[in-house]
């Protein structure tokens, strides 16, 4: 088995845009018109005005990614994924906000009446 | 390894069709599809499905792996017979890279064979994803870790073969939950001497016994005493880069939250840490225990539903 001990730094991508659109689909496999249909629906939100000049997020890969997935998985239109990722997304939140009133899910409530 | 019948994965008759099974497929995707679904096990189970479903969707691969399927049952030991494949002409390419990864190495054995017909021509490789998890205390600090990939690779018959490698990964300081870390040129080889592709690492941290993280803050949930809570304390509370000492304020309440600034996940903001408090009440199970506890029902004029009305 091969180990390789070398130290690998990489960089970090975050909050700050810096992801270009060719960048973006080849991460996900994926034509660049197809990142235009993402933000043609409002799933990507990049910054920069021409599609050349787009830049995107971490949160931005994450999403297409998600999309690409819906996509091959259920079949669904980027539309259809464009609404299960909202729901998704408000689960979610919804999910945190139980969690920080100590109502976790997963746990159940902590007390009964 | 061991004989999958896919037909079992699915639920479905040997004899079902392409609609019984795309219908089959999901019914169980909706269930366990691991963006939809919250079942424990739901990722694992998820690959099992899709893999099951990519061999019996396509009828070259369904009616190869019938052949086989009169012979074997299901978690016997497994290998491909020599003749396999034998007859079968997989036109639609077999199985990506990316597929590879997911898939077992059942499937990998039976359907691994690379297409091998792009090789005259460059393509860059294809970038690969992982997820990664550290702890919290990475974060304030910086560390190394040792992170365990499969990646496919081709083997000297040109099949896919599954490979560990172990890659050394420098987590700086100051990391997020939902943050990338891009690793140039580690994501699968070119084709035709192109560059590889890039291999881009979600971060995630693993569950904490303490605190709570979102975004740069952090919370952990600090328990008081009575007496501390109400008449104002110093006391220690860890914090993810050791413990300190913090000043309650008289006449905190549950719930109350204390906000130490810039002691959250490191960076430009550094987030907060807050100290969410907890009276905790001593247990009234001795007899000198429960004087007490008459005391304070006798001499505080107290009513804690005064609110209530009643």
């Amino acid at each position: 088995m091969d180990r390789e001990q070398e130290l690998l730094t990489g960089n970090v991508i975050g909050d700050e845009a810096v992801l270009s659109i060719e960048e973006l689909a080849r991460a996900c496999s994926a034509e660049a018109r197809w990142v235009i249909e993402l933000v043609g629906v409002g799933l990507l939100e990049p910054q920069g005005t021409e599609a050349s000049r787009w830049r995107f997020r971490a949160a931005d890969l994450i999403c297409a990614r998600r999309v690409a997935r819906l996509q091959r998985d259920f079949g669904a239109t980027v539309d259809a994924a464009a609404v299960m990722i909202d729901l998704l997304d408000e689960i979610e939140q919804l999910r945190a906000c139980l969690k920080r009133v100590g109502l976790d899910v997963d746990e159940g409530p902590r007390w009964s009446v | 390894m061991e004989f999958k019948d896919y037909y079992k994965i699915l639920g479905v008759e040997r004899t079902a069709t392409a609609d019984d099974i795309k219908g089959a497929y999901r019914k169980l995707a909706r269930k366990y599809h691991p963006d939809v679904s919250k079942e424990s096990g739901a990722e694992a189970r998820f690959k099992e499905i899709g893999e099951a479903y990519k061999v019996l969707h396509d009828p070259e691969k369904r009616a190869a792996y019938d052949q086989l399927g009169a012979r074997w049952q299901p978690g016997q030991e497994f290998t491909p017979p020599p003749d396999w494949g034998a007859g079968f002409e997989f036109t639609r390419g077999t199985v990506s890279p990316e597929e590879a990864v997911e898939f077992s190495d059942f499937f990998s054995s039976l359907f691994g064979q690379f297409g091998r017909h792009a090789q005259s021509a460059q393509a860059p490789g294809e970038d690969h994803h992982a997820k990664i998890f550290i702890e919290l205390e990475d974060a304030y600090t910086g560390a190394t870790r040792g992170i365990t990939l499969r990646a496919p690779q081709l083997d000297a018959q040109g099949r896919v073969v599954l490979r560990e490698r172990t890659l050394n990964v420098q987590i700086p300081k100051g990391l997020r939950e939902g943050q990338l870390i891009r690793l140039a040129g580690q994501g699968a080889a070119g084709i035709g001497g192109a560059a590889p592709g890039d291999l881009y690492l979600e971060v995630h941290f693993a569950p904490h016994s303490l605190y709570r993280v979102e975004g740069r803050d952090v919370f952990l949930t600090l328990p008081l005493a009575p007496w501390e809570a109400a008449l104002g304390a110093t006391v220690n509370t860890p914090t993810p880069t050791g413990a300190v000492e913090v000043k309650i304020p008289p006449g905190s309440q549950s719930g109350r939250k204390l906000r130490l600034k810039s002691r959250g996940i490191p960076g430009q903001p550094a987030g907060d840490l807050y100290l969410v408090l907890e009276v905790v009440l001593p247990p009234a199970d001795t007899e000198s225990a429960q004087r007490i506890y008459h005391t304070m029902a006798r001499e505080l004029a107290f009513n804690p539903r005064q609110a209530l009305g009643v």
